[in-house]
Order: structure tokens, then sequence, then C-alpha cells
């Protein structure tokens, strides 16, 4: 009797790469809804094609590689980048804006650098900032939400929404619009509250701004589901949302007229959720240990509001997370965990004594 | 309640303890031939004492301890010794080691023994003896021999007692099940380690909440001994003894430490059982509780098994079958290793033989890229950073892998388990310790070459200079006395350009030959040619008598030494002017 010779453990838990990632994709279901509902079938057609973009690379470059494409395919990664640039993206977007963001962060931003588990960049945030810069008009064209429709217009339906996409319709009128973001930042001279009296898009609003607050909620909510499956640990999200909250109400200012806006605004905004759940918490590109999360969750959350409330940029998830990314190594290097049987951290440079 | 403390990360596998639990600890026919290994336990092995074709007789020593840190080997049961040879043994890497065979005779016959019962009344030193000389290694898993274990020295006074029975491996109930049918023994086995320690304060019998047969069947025993059970929430691996240590006293056993250097002692309940057989029956530890479970057998349970016992004897009679399952596992699911062959002896330390199937343990689906998700950081009960290591193993960069503590990774396999993309992660670090252990052997190997390489460049060095000091010594003193006279002539000019200047005709002097030897050597030149031409010319006057072909070359010989001459004779001239 011969017998298969395996090294221990035998017993393995179930889990396994692809339904993480399943689940991360149905995660995104809350905030896919709400854009949806708020802001019409733009983003479900970024994501479609988005993802049948992302699909087509990531196999023609395995295939180049001479790898497996049914076991790259398998781990469901592409998509989730996908899916991500694609929520990302403005709704409407024209279709070519899709599909080059789409290529550059699987092609370049993966692929390039060795595939799933080597990017040190998150691969949906280079794509965004590649075409943000690329086309800055049409990645800063934002389509009105639901709340701020002139009277009796609808978002446009399925097929209409193709033909804008693909066929380069324009839009009816009054269908775009500003973001909570970009009123802010153009709205110097205005305290706080008159800002939130005249713009529509703060007075039609619960909290955060009309619409936006919806999208944050759902991508909240997602978040909230991810963390309940141990996905990933609180360390990184709470980190970026304690330091985007706290940078928020150290400048706050009591609402004057140089006041970069509400904690509450800043939290529900733009892409603060989704950022704070979906983006920074890439394991790949973000640092190891859970202080070394927390860390890099409080410099993308600093990063985020110094760029919002001092750049040039209303939005500014993209290029904090990208900049984290960079030193996402340098964090792991002071912040290893405390091991058993030892009395103090260490560091990861230390050289053996000789 | 006693306060516990919890232990960062863990997992809860599947627990699979209720198959082998259905029935009591069976007993199974003396197999046709035990196999001992000599080294069944952590120190040097023991050496056999018996030969071919010897009648033993069942608890006869077969193997005596060869040092401090070893044990000896019993006879199991009565019969022949028919070999002792290699064989392969229960190891990772099936290797082949030292065994005694024994052909049984059935009858299983007892040697003489004597056991004590009025142990508080005996030298500890002497109870230690006992155990010592009953072969008991610890039954958990090392195996290192417990009379070493239970004689820390007087410097360390242990103060708690720990015994391991939370068994905390999936599958296994070898302890369980000896509980449940042996507690009162168990107890006695404590109460004498207690007497041996010096009755240390704390006795803390560690067991997870998963038992609570086993638990309940101490109740009574330990009343009024002072003895503690202490149950704790079931997780994957409570039972290493650093992370019992941590639940059951909030201490951590600083890295590199023993546990005695806390003051504690560690035992596993299995152990327990054998201390108390040994020193109130005198019976050694010929055999051992095994558990016997997975889907590949029909019948799972929990055997009382001669030691030595082929696994295959084992399989046997319980209806394996090996079409069900491609592996058979010594130890648990998580730490336990494959068997290359049933023909493997059960040795002190085999608490379980697992044979799953494959709907049980699949075979291993091929590893994905690691993404850092970071689910192994958060299993890892010491802390590491699981996938970092992965990582560095991967490039093999030392330094960073003792930065980030692998050497204090105690292999459970806690990261490996939860791994989404089923990286055989203990399997590196296994690999990675080796290389640095290696490594670090290389280096010693290598510091001792360079030692001696350089001590003998010194030597050489030294002997080098010394020479070099002799000949310089040689040359002052030659210069002293040929330069002395014009030194003393010399000595009133003072500046340091006559200085020089006095040096190099020193030099020059040196030198230079004096004048009455070269005239005289040149006298002696001169003299020696002329008797070389007269020679020349009178050989030159001869050929040309007999007109030979020789003319030319006799007439140049004398023109050459005319020459010579000449030359000799105007430097003589020279000189005398």
């Amino acid at each position: 009797m011969a017998f298969k010779q395996v090294t221990s453990p035998h017993a393995h838990s179930a889990q396994n790469t692809a339904k993480v990632m399943q689940l991360v994709l149905l995660a995104t279901l809350p905030g896919l809804i709400a854009l949806t509902w708020q802001f019409g079938w733009g983003s479900f057609i970024n994501l479609l094609l988005a993802s049948v973009t992302a699909v087509c690379c990531e196999a023609a470059i395995v295939k180049m590689r001479g790898r497996s494409v049914s076991f790259y395919l398998g781990d469901y990664s592409a998509v989730v980048t996908a899916v991500l640039l694609g929520l990302a993206l403005p709704p409407l977007a024209p279709w070519w804006v899709v599909v080059v963001g789409t290529v550059f962060s699987i092609v370049v931003a993966k692929q390039l650098y060795g595939g799933l588990g080597y990017n040190p960049f998150n691969p949906a945030m280079v794509g965004y900032v590649v075409l943000l810069i690329s086309f800055p008009i049409q990645m800063t064209t934002w389509v009105a939400p639901l709340a701020l429709l002139p009277a009796g217009a609808v978002h446009p339906g399925l097929i209409e929404s193709l033909q804008i996409v693909f066929a380069g319709y324009s839009p009816a009128d009054g269908i775009t619009g500003a973001t909570p973001l970009d009123v802010f930042k153009h709205s110097s001279g205005l305290l706080v509250d008159q800002v939130y009296d005249r713009e529509p898009l703060f007075n039609q609003a619960m909290f955060a701004g009309a619409g936006w607050e919806w999208v944050n909620l759902g991508f909240l909510l997602g978040g909230m589901i991810l963390l309940s499956q141990r996905i990933f640990t609180w360390h990184g999200p709470v980190g970026m949302l304690g330091a985007l909250a706290l940078m928020s109400i150290i400048f706050w200012d009591s609402g004057s007229s140089s006041s970069p806006g509400s904690p509450l605004m800043h939290l529900f905004s733009g892409a603060s959720m989704m950022g704070a759940f979906f983006i920074l918490t890439d394991p790949v590109s973000s640092a190891v240990s859970n202080r070394g999360r927390l860390i890099f969750g409080a410099l993308i959350g600093v990063l985020v509001y110094v760029i919002r409330a001092w750049g040039n940029y209303p939005d500014a998830v993209a290029f904090a997370v990208l900049l984290a990314n960079f030193a996402a190594p340098f964090i792991d290097n002071y912040t290893l965990p405390r091991t058993y049987g030892h009395t103090d951290r260490r560091r990861a440079t230390e050289k053996q004594e000789d | 309640m006693t306060k516990t403390w919890v232990t960062p990360g863990g997992v809860h596998p599947p627990e699979n303890k209720h198959q082998s639990l259905t029935q009591p600890i069976g007993h199974l026919p003396i197999p046709a031939k035990l196999v001992i290994p000599l080294s069944q336990h952590i120190g040097a092995p023991a050496s056999p004492c018996v030969e071919i074709g010897q009648q033993v007789l069942k608890g006869q020593v077969i193997a005596e301890a060869t040092g401090v840190v070893s044990i000896p080997m019993h006879a199991p049961s009565s019969g022949t010794i028919s070999a002792i040879e290699h064989r392969p043994i229960a190891h990772p890497s099936g290797m082949l080691a030292p065994c005694i065979e024994i052909t049984t005779d059935g009858a299983d016959t007892w040697i003489e023994h004597q056991g004590i019962s009025d142990y508080e009344h005996i030298a500890p030193r002497k109870l230690i003896e006992m155990v010592g000389n009953a072969g008991i290694s610890g039954m958990g898993g090392a195996g290192f021999p417990a009379a070493v274990k239970l004689n820390p020295g007087r410097q360390r006074p242990i103060h708690t007692l720990i015994i391991n029975a939370t068994e905390c491996e999936p599958y296994i109930t070898a302890d369980d099940s000896a509980i449940r049918e042996r507690a009162g023994e168990i107890i006695e086995g404590i109460k004498i380690l207690s007497a041996i320690l010096d009755h240390p304060h704390n006795i803390l019998i560690g067991i997870e909440d998963n038992k609570p047969e086993a638990i309940a069947a101490l109740a009574p025993h330990v009343e009024g001994t002072g003895i503690s059970v202490v149950d704790f929430p079931t997780k994957y691996p409570s039972g290493g003894e650093k992370q019992l240590i941590y639940i059951l006293t909030g201490k951590e056993l600083p890295s590199g430490k023993l546990p005695a250097d806390l003051g504690m002692v560690c035992i596993n309940i299995g152990t327990t059982y054998a201390i108390k057989r040994a020193v109130i029956n005198g019976e050694p530890l010929i055999s051992r509780v095994t558990t016997v479970t997975g889907d590949a057998v029909a019948t799972p349970r929990n055997y009382d098994t001669l030691i030595g016992t082929p696994v295959s004897h084992l399989l046997e009679h319980n209806q394996f079958n090996e079409q069900a399952g491609g592996r058979v596992v010594m130890g648990g699911p998580m730490m336990g290793f494959t068997l290359p062959s049933a023909d493997v002896p059960i040795v002190k330390t085999t608490n379980c033989i697992l044979a799953p199937s494959y709907a049980e343990i699949p075979d291993d689906e091929p590893a994905q890229p690691c993404i850092r998700c970071g689910m192994c950081a958060e299993a890892c009960p010491v802390s590491l950073l699981p996938q970092q290591l992965f990582w560095y193993a991967q490039a093999q960069d030392h330094d960073r892998l003792e930065a980030h503590n692998l050497f204090d990774c105690i292999e459970c396999g806690a990261c490996s388990y939860v791994c989404p993309s089923n990286i055989p992660l203990v399997q590196y670090y296994r690999a990675a310790k080796g290389e640095i252990r290696h490594a670090r052997d290389e280096k010693v190997k290598s510091d001792h070459a360079r030692e001696r390489f350089e001590f003998h460049q010194a030597r050489i060095e030294e002997a080098e200079r010394e020479k070099e000091a002799k000949r310089a010594a040689r040359r002052e003193a030659a210069q002293q006395a040929k330069a002395s006279p014009m030194a003393a002539n010399d000595s009133t000019a003072g500046s340091s350009a006559a200085d020089i200047i006095a040096a190099a005709q020193a030099r020059a002097a040196a030198k230079q030959v004096s004048p009455q030897e070269q005239r005289a050597k040149l006298e002696r030149t001169i003299a020696a040619t002329e008797q070389r031409l007269q020679v020349a010319e009178e050989k030159l006057a001869e050929a040309v008598a007999s007109q030979s072909d020789k003319q030319a070359v006799f007439s140049a010989a004398v023109e050459n030494t005319k020459q010579k001459l000449e030359q000799s004779k105007s430097k003589l001239a020279e000189l005398a002017e």
C-alpha cells in the first residue's frame, strides 16, 4: 500500500478567492441600485461595458503569458476591478471612455505588473486617474440626481441611454448637473448656510446632497455586509472615514464662507463610502497589518480632505488611494504586530546581528 | 468558573470527534510482529540490549537510554527478537531508522514487575527515575522525555502544573475517551506529578468545552484534591503549549524560553496515565490510546494499542477502504503528516490514525496568487503576518523572515486552513526554516574556516615580519660598521643636505671594492689570459703545421684572447693613474 504524500494541514476551509470576489460584487449591489435609481441607467451600462472589456483584456493577456485562461478568469478579480471602475465613472460617459479606462486598468495597472497579487497600485483607480487627466470634460460631466430634474423630465430610458453612450446622442437639457463637491468648490463668498439654502442639490437633500447621500448609504450598506462576512477588517475604512471626519471637523470653521463643507457632507458625498469600503480595502495594494491598514486608511482620509478642500479637483479618492499605495510598503516596515512571546514590535527592516 | 484568557486568531474547523466516540476504548488482537523504533522521542535514540533470537517478556527492556535526554524501550508483548535493522518509521520524510522487531508468541507473558503505592513517602528523585525507566516521553506531540521535564532544577521552583487535556485537533478523541474511562487513574498520575514537583500551588487541567463528558468524569475525582478543571471555548490551536499557558494563566512564554523558566510544567493528560501505571503498577509505557478514524475506515473508534503495532494492523481490523481515500494521516488533519505506507509502526506519540475519504478531505486545489487578504493574519495564534512570511519565503529573504519572527511560527496550519487561494503556507515556512538553519550552519562553518585562514595568514605574516626585522638588524649593523668612520668625520656638518650626500657616499663606498683589491683582481685576470693566449697560439701553430680545417677557429680564439688581454691591461693602467 502506498499512500499520497501531502503536507499538513489536510483540512481546508471552504473559502476561496473566487467566492471572496463574488461576495464583493454582490456587496456593490446596494450602491449600484442607488446609482441607477438616482442617476439613471448610466452606471449600469458603464459596469457591463467595463466588465466585458476587462474579461477580454484579462483573457488576452493571460493567453499571451501562456497561462490557463479559465484558471485565471475564474478568480473574478478582473470583473471586480471593472465593476468598481464602472461605478466610479460618470453615468452616460461615452463608451470609449469606459473602454480606455478599463484597458488601462487591466492591461497596464494589473497584468503588466504581474497580474493578480502583484500590482502595487489599485488598478481601478489607475484607470480612473488616467481618464480624469486625459478627458477632464467627459469625466466631470455628471448626471443630475432624480430630485433635481426639471419638472416633468425623467432620466433617459435604457435604449436612449445606450444611444447616448454608444452613438453620441446628446442627452436632453437639464439632465446633467454639478455634484455637491463641485458646488462647494465654486461657492466661495457664501456662508455654508446660504449654500444650503440656495442650491437645490442641498435644499432638496436630507443631510448631505441630493442623490449622493443615497449612493453613499448604498455603499455603506454593502461595506457593512463585507465587514460582517469578515472579507476585510474594520481598520482601513474606519481609518479613512475617521480621518476624513476629523479633518472636516477641524476645518469646519463654523460654516463660514471659506469652510470646505460639513463633516456629514464629506462623509456622504462623492466617492467617500465607496472609497472606504470598496477601494482602499483592496488588499493587494494596501498595507498588510491591521495597524498598517488603520494608518493607510487615515492617510487616505487626510489626503482626500486636503485635495477636496485646497486642491484643484472636487473629489480626490482616486489620487489619495494611489498616493497611499506608494506609502504602503513603507507603512508595512513599521507596523508589524507584536508576536506572542516578544515584548516589542519589531521593524521589518531589522537585520540579524552577526 | 476560573478566569481564562483569549488567544488571538485561531480557527474553528469541523470537529468530527463524535464518529470515534460511539464505542469505548477497544483492544486489538496482538499483531504477529511488533516493530519498535529506537527513537520515538526528542533526544538520543535508545541502544539495543537484546540479540536476534532472544526470548523477551512483555515489559522487558529491549533498548537502553543513552543519555540524560533519552528513554529506554520495552517489549510491548512477549516473543522473540527477529530483527534489529533499519525500517520505515512514522516520519514526514518517510525515512528509515533503526528498529527492533519482535515476533510475538501470543502468550503476552509479563515480566515480573512491581509498583509502589505510597509514592508520597518516596523521594522525588526516585520517582523521576521510575518515570524515566518506564520509557515515558510526552504523549501529546513532540515526545520530550517526561523525566527531564519533571526535573527543572532547584533554581526553577515550579508553582504551576498544567495538564493539557485540550485535544484541539479535529477527529482526535484519544485523550477524551481515556479521561472518560480512566479519570481516577489520571488524577492519581497527577497527584504523583504533584509529589515529584514538590506540590505546586496551582494544578490546572485545561480542557476545551466540547468535552462535557470528560469534564464530568473528572469532577468527582478532583474534589478536595486542589486540582482545578478549567474549561474554555473550543478553538484550534488552544492545545499548543504556549497557547494553553496563555489561556490558563494570561502569561506568555517568552520566545526561546521553556515553561520551567516561568515556574510552570506542562504535561499531556495521556502522559499522566502512563506515569500512574509506571509508579503504582510498575508497568513501562508499552501501549497507548490511539484514535482510528475517518470515513475510509468502517468503524472509527479508540484502541488501546501496543507500541510497535503496524498501522496496517489497525486499518485491517477496521475494514479500511483504500479506494475511498488517497491519504492516511498520523495525527490530526491540521498538524498530522501523511504516511508513505501502512507498514510503519505506532509509536509513543501516535494519538491518531486518520484515513479520510476524498469527500472529507479532497485533494488540494491548485494554489492561486496571494492577494494579501489578511485572513491568515487574522487566524494566526501567535500574531505573525503569514502573507508577508510567504512573500519573503519565496524571495528567500532571510533577514526579513527573521525580522517577521518566522521562528515563532508553531506550524499549526491555521493560516493554510483559511487561505482562500489554497496556498500551502506552512510548507513554505518549514522550507524557509530549514534553509535558514542550513545557512546558519554554513555560516558557522565558514566562520571557522575564515578564522582558521586568518590565523594562518597572521602566523605567516608574523614569521615574515620576524625575518624582515632580522634582515634589517643585520643591514643596520653592516651599515654602521662601514659608515662609522665617515659618520665620525661628517658629524660636524649638521645640515640635512650634507647628511644626504654623506649617506649617498656611504652607500657608494659600500658598493665600491677597494683599489688594491681591484688591481690584484685585474693582475690575476691578465696572468690567466696570457696563459690562455699562449695555449691558443700553440694550438694555432699545430693546426697550421698539420693543415687542419680548425685553423680559422683557433686564429679567432687567439684574436679574442688578445683583445681581452688588451682590455685588462688598459684597465690596470687606468687604475694606476
